[in-house]
């Protein structure tokens, strides 16, 4: 393929051959040897010009260039093997970055999610007073999915987890409860077996269960046989009816299941899930009808909306169904975290472009007789354009494999580090359009560094140079040079500034006081197999019992199971009025409050502060009044200045009136950086002893708890997992995080942010710094005769050194102020990430500067110092 | 020799000479010098052709299809590059030819009949 048709050596073949059958042929006629030979040239022509016609008419004039050029190329590299290696690396670093997170942003952003026609998807929630996305009730979405017009089907979910047992020690696994539309609706098939049935989907059912294929090998070895055997879950028997490939996975906005098994939603017998009043954490998906534009569906559904508002007008009054395309949902925060990296790697490919330009420019100097001598043996000047150009693209081809293999083994070990930080972070991969992306990237970078020094060879004077032997030019090169440097700068300027937000918004974000003391506090979770008592009262007690024996775990200081809110973690809300308000219609209408259902150490747990009154005593029991403390925002909220000990409130779902008996602190419940501007604010805390027993019933297969040790510890699981089933012996400890670490992972996506711009920030410093360096010991080689002149005419030392300084000064301060320009306009946009610092922030503003000029001067005192160690005898000798 | 002084010659038109390539080449294959000749001696020495400019309009025909070429031995037994017509050659060969017929019809109309004497 690569080869041109016809070789040249065939056709010149063919013309000696014409010459001779011509000059036979005029012999023929009577002609000498000598007249019959000059006939026949005559004859034919300019027989060289006939020869270059030919090679030139080849198609693949173009490709025998290039692979001249390529060669010569290489020639030239591997003759200079110390700017190329410098070269190279610069480029792997640059583009490898880039691959790295293009990769990431093809994986998350780009990619269609793994669904069949992914773009039809469409995730549905409760709009309620306080939050857009709030989980749905069972009775609501199944009106919700009689009465759309728009949705070829909908389908609803929830996660859960179940003990397994009869297989050996007792296990926890993650579950999803589907509806029977799930899998058809995304389009998932069983690899084995069958998806659920419509009549499976139903209270009463047999129960049925789909499994994974991960427990599928993991538990059942793979047996073929696998449709129709049972799995026994929470002690009861699922015939399991099919396997779901490992390569499906479904994640929520924050929530990445790990299901192994499912089962039918709409067999779940719980009664708080048939209540139209209680989401219990269920959301819906839903497929588009084909020719249904998104905009319809959501007038639609808002029809729908107000239609189920008239028909039960005290639950879904001022409710309203939030529609947010599927992939949106999924990814929508965390785009733009992902795109300011984009342009930020973008920059350090810009600067290790600029950095690679100036060495070339440098180099070239050297190289200005080379191209004289083939200018003057007629190489044309896009000749030698092209030619150099293929040796920065060959450069940057190169640096671009390089940094490919960097990007494949730096995403893996970033991904790793912060795996909570990215949706999708399974989908990441090299694919084919990252690479792609990856060659246009090089080839772009290799053209964008070797144009200008391209450019200023080709046009360089020939006769010049050839007679002043390599030297002079020298004033318009450096001055592009110095310019290149000031823009480098410019660069690591602006990213060295975004990096410095990034970093104090995190500084500040951590000097939130959470409310509560995180050190040495863990959360835990713990499920039983079995119901934890067949009786409200038995539920009571067991909950006493697993206190008692976990409390009695060596380290652990205090202990207290906790139900709904957990900070940072999971929520949950009770809409409430006040005694003497007269109740509001709907509870749409009703204010909401932090629900957290916990025991009394609570207190001593978390060390929130009590502010007024008393906390909640183990005598406040189900004998007892009901009792309540608020915190200090639901104090204010709610009361202002009046006292709120000795108040009653009503709370609806627990359909109780409780006395507020005390006060404590506010505990941050939605982040460190977004708790203060949250909606919900007010929290109360309830003895999970007076919780009603029908929530009480919901409670029964364990819960979450929360634990202070005396010291930290790292792996209390075990202990906990034998106190609990001293209690309940099929019983499973599970996600053992401590409270740290909760709230770090509350602020993944910042840390990823912050780090990888800070890596990127570093990177850019350092290949400034070699910028500034390269230039300025190649302006102090340059001027080495004049400097021996003034040392000889009697300058000192410091002159000299000052002299250099003051022109490295000159570049580093021009491509400071520049990039403090830019960072101030460009920072706008990343003002919604950052907290507590604006983006003109003059503690961050200045820092860089000094910075940067610090790095700059460092960069060039070893020039100006070998400079003013000139001797001014060699330096004329030179000469 | 040609009797005629070259001056004297006509000059190829522009895209005649891939017409009068394919023509020649119907009688059978035949090498470079050969259709040079050829040309030259069946248009009564009235036409130039240079043979190095033969080269580029073979090239051409062989890259197109409608000739293709081989190495072979002349009639006196020398090693030549023979060239042959295609059927895509033909078929081309018909359409040129029609469309010439046309032209040099058209052009002759415009030009009036040949004036007497001369």
């Amino acid at each position: 393929m690569f080869g041109r048709k016809r070789k040249v050596d065939d056709f010149c073949e063919e013309i000696d051959a014409h010459l001779q059958l011509e000059f036979e042929r005029q012999r023929g006629l009577g002609l000498t040897e000598e007249e019959a030979r000059a006939a026949a040239r005559r004859a034919f022509g300019n027989v060289m010009q006939a020869k270059e016609r030919f090679y030139e008419s080849g198609r693949w004039l173009w490709w025998d260039h290039f692979r001249q050029d390529v060669r010569y190329g290489a020639r030239m590299l591997r003759k200079s093997p110390g700017f190329a290696v410098i070269a190279i690396l610069t480029l792997a670093i640059g583009i490898g970055a880039n691959t790295a997170l293009f990769s990431v942003v093809n994986g998350v952003l780009l990619n269609p999610l793994p669904y069949a026609e992914p773009d039809r998807l469409v995730a549905l929630f409760t709009k309620a007073a306080q939050f857009d996305k709030f989980s749905i009730s069972y009775p609501n979405f199944l009106d919700w999915s009689r009465e759309n017009h728009s949705f070829s089907s909908l389908a609803a979910f929830r996660g859960d987890t179940f003990i397994m047992t009869d297989m050996g020690e007792p296990e926890r696994v993650d579950a999803n409860m589907v509806s029977a539309t799930f899998f058809p609706l995304l389009g998932v098939s069983p690899m084995m077996g069958r998806n659920f049935e419509e009549k499976e989907d139903q209270l009463g059912a047999a129960r049925v269960a789909l499994i994974t294929e991960g427990l599928w090998k993991r538990r059942f070895g793979s047996a073929l046989d696998i449709a129709g055997k049972s799995i026994r879950l929470d002690g009861n028997l699922y015939t399991i009816t099919g396997v779901i490939p490992a390569t499906f996975h479904y994640q929520n906005e924050n929530y990445h299941s790990k299901a192994e098994v499912y089962i039918p939603l709409g067999q779940w017998n719980n009664p708080l899930f048939r209540d139209r009043d209680t989401g219990m954490g269920m959301d819906a998906v839903g497929r588009l009808k084909p020719g249904v534009s998104f905009a319809q569906a959501n007038s639609d559904m808002s029809g729908v909306a107000n239609h189920l508002a008239e028909v039960y007008p005290d639950i879904d009054k001022g409710q309203g169904i939030t529609l947010v395309p599927l992939k949106q949902n999924l990814v929508g925060d965390i785009q733009p975290f992902l795109l300011m990296l984009l342009a930020t790697v973008g920059f350090v490919l810009l600067i290790a472009c600029v950095n690679v330009a100036n060495l070339l420019l440098a180099r070239s100097t050297g190289r200005n007789r080379e191209f004289a001598i083939r200018n003057a043996l007629g190489a044309s000047n896009s000749r030698v354009v092209r030619q150099l150009l293929t040796e920065c693209v060959l450069l940057a081809l190169i640096g671009g494999a390089l940094g490919t293999l960097l990007a494949a083994w730096g995403t893996k070990a970033a991904l790793k580090l912060l795996p909570e930080a990215l949706p999708r972070s399974n989908e990441i991969h090299l694919d084919a359009r990252v690479l792609l992306f990856t060659l246009g990237a090089s080839v772009l970078a290799g053209i964008l560094f070797g144009l200008v020094p391209a450019f200023k060879s080709a046009r360089s004077d020939i006769q010049g140079t050839l007679r002043e032997s390599g030297r002079g030019l020298t004033g318009a090169r450096h001055r592009t040079q110095s310019a290149f440097v000031a823009m480098e700068m410019a660069l690591a300027v602006v990213l060295l500034v975004a990096a410095g937000l990034m970093i104090r918004s995190i500084g500040k974000i951590w000097m939130v006081d959470p409310g509560f003391d995180p050190n040495n506090v863990a959360f835990f979770i713990f499920s039983t197999a079995q119901p934890l008592g067949a009786t409200p009262d038995a539920i009571r007690q067991s909950y006493r019992r697993i206190h008692d024996a976990i409390a009695a775990v060596p380290g652990v200081e205090s202990v207290s199971i906790s139900g709904a809110s957990t900070p940072m973690y999971t929520d949950s809300e009770l809409p409430f009025w006040l005694e003497g308000e007269t109740k509001p219609t709907s509870q749409a209408d009703m204010k909401l409050a932090l629900f957290f259902a916990i025991q009394p150490d609570y207190l001593k747990v978390m060390k929130i502060p009590l502010k007024r009154g008393r906390f909640l005593t183990p005598s406040d029991t189900s004998g007892s009044p009901v009792v309540t403390v608020i915190d200090e925002r639901f104090a204010k909220q709610a009361f202002g200045n009046e006292d709120p000990i000795g108040k009653h409130i009503h709370f609806a779902i627990l359909n109780q009136t409780a006395e507020v008996v005390g006060i404590v602190g506010h505990q941050n419940q939605w982040g460190l950086d977004s708790d203060s501007t949250s909606a919900i604010q007010a929290q109360c805390y309830f003895p999970i002893e007076q919780m009603p027993d029908a929530l009480l019933s919901a409670f029964d297969r364990g819960a979450n708890g929360m634990i202070r040790t005396s010291y930290a510890q790292t792996d209390v699981a075990p202990s906990l997992s034998r106190a609990v089933q001293t209690v309940s012996s099929d019983s499973v400890v599970y996600d053992v995080q401590s409270m740290n670490g909760i709230i770090s992972d509350s602020l993944a996506a910042k840390r990823f942010a912050m780090s990888l711009l800070a890596v990127f920030a570093v990177l850019a410093i350092v290949l400034s710094s070699i910028g500034i360096y390269g230039v300025i010991s190649y302006v102090v080689g340059q001027r080495t005769h004049e400097i021996g002149i003034r040392m000889a005419l009697g300058a000192e030392r410091s002159t000299v050194v000052t002299m250099v300084l003051r022109q490295a000064g000159q570049m580093a301060v021009f491509g400071v102020v520049a990039g403090l320009l830019t960072a101030a306009v460009l920072g706008r946009l990343m003002a919604s990430m950052l907290f507590g610092v604006s983006f003109y922030d003059a503690l961050t503003f200045s820092t860089v500067a000094a910075i940067l000029l610090g790095v700059a001067l460092l960069a060039c005192w070893i020039p100006a110092h070998r400079a003013s160690r000139v001797d001014p005898v060699d330096a004329l000798h030179y000469e | 020799m040609s009797t005629q002084n070259d001056e004297e010659k006509l000059a190829l038109l522009q895209g005649t000479l891939d017409l009068l390539i394919l023509r020649t080449l119907i009688f059978g294959p035949q090498h470079g010098q050969g259709i040079a000749r050829a040309i030259q001696e069946t248009s009564d020495e009235e036409l130039l052709v240079e043979h190095g400019a033969l080269y580029p309009a073979l090239q051409r025909l062989e890259e197109r299809g409608w000739i293709s070429a081989k190495w072979g031995t002349s009639s006196n037994n020398r090693k030549a590059r023979f060239y042959t017509l295609t059927v895509a050659g033909h078929k081309q060969l018909g359409k040129e030819t029609t469309k010439w017929r046309r032209l040099a019809k058209a052009i002759g109309r415009i030009l009036g009949s040949e004036p007497v004497g001369g």
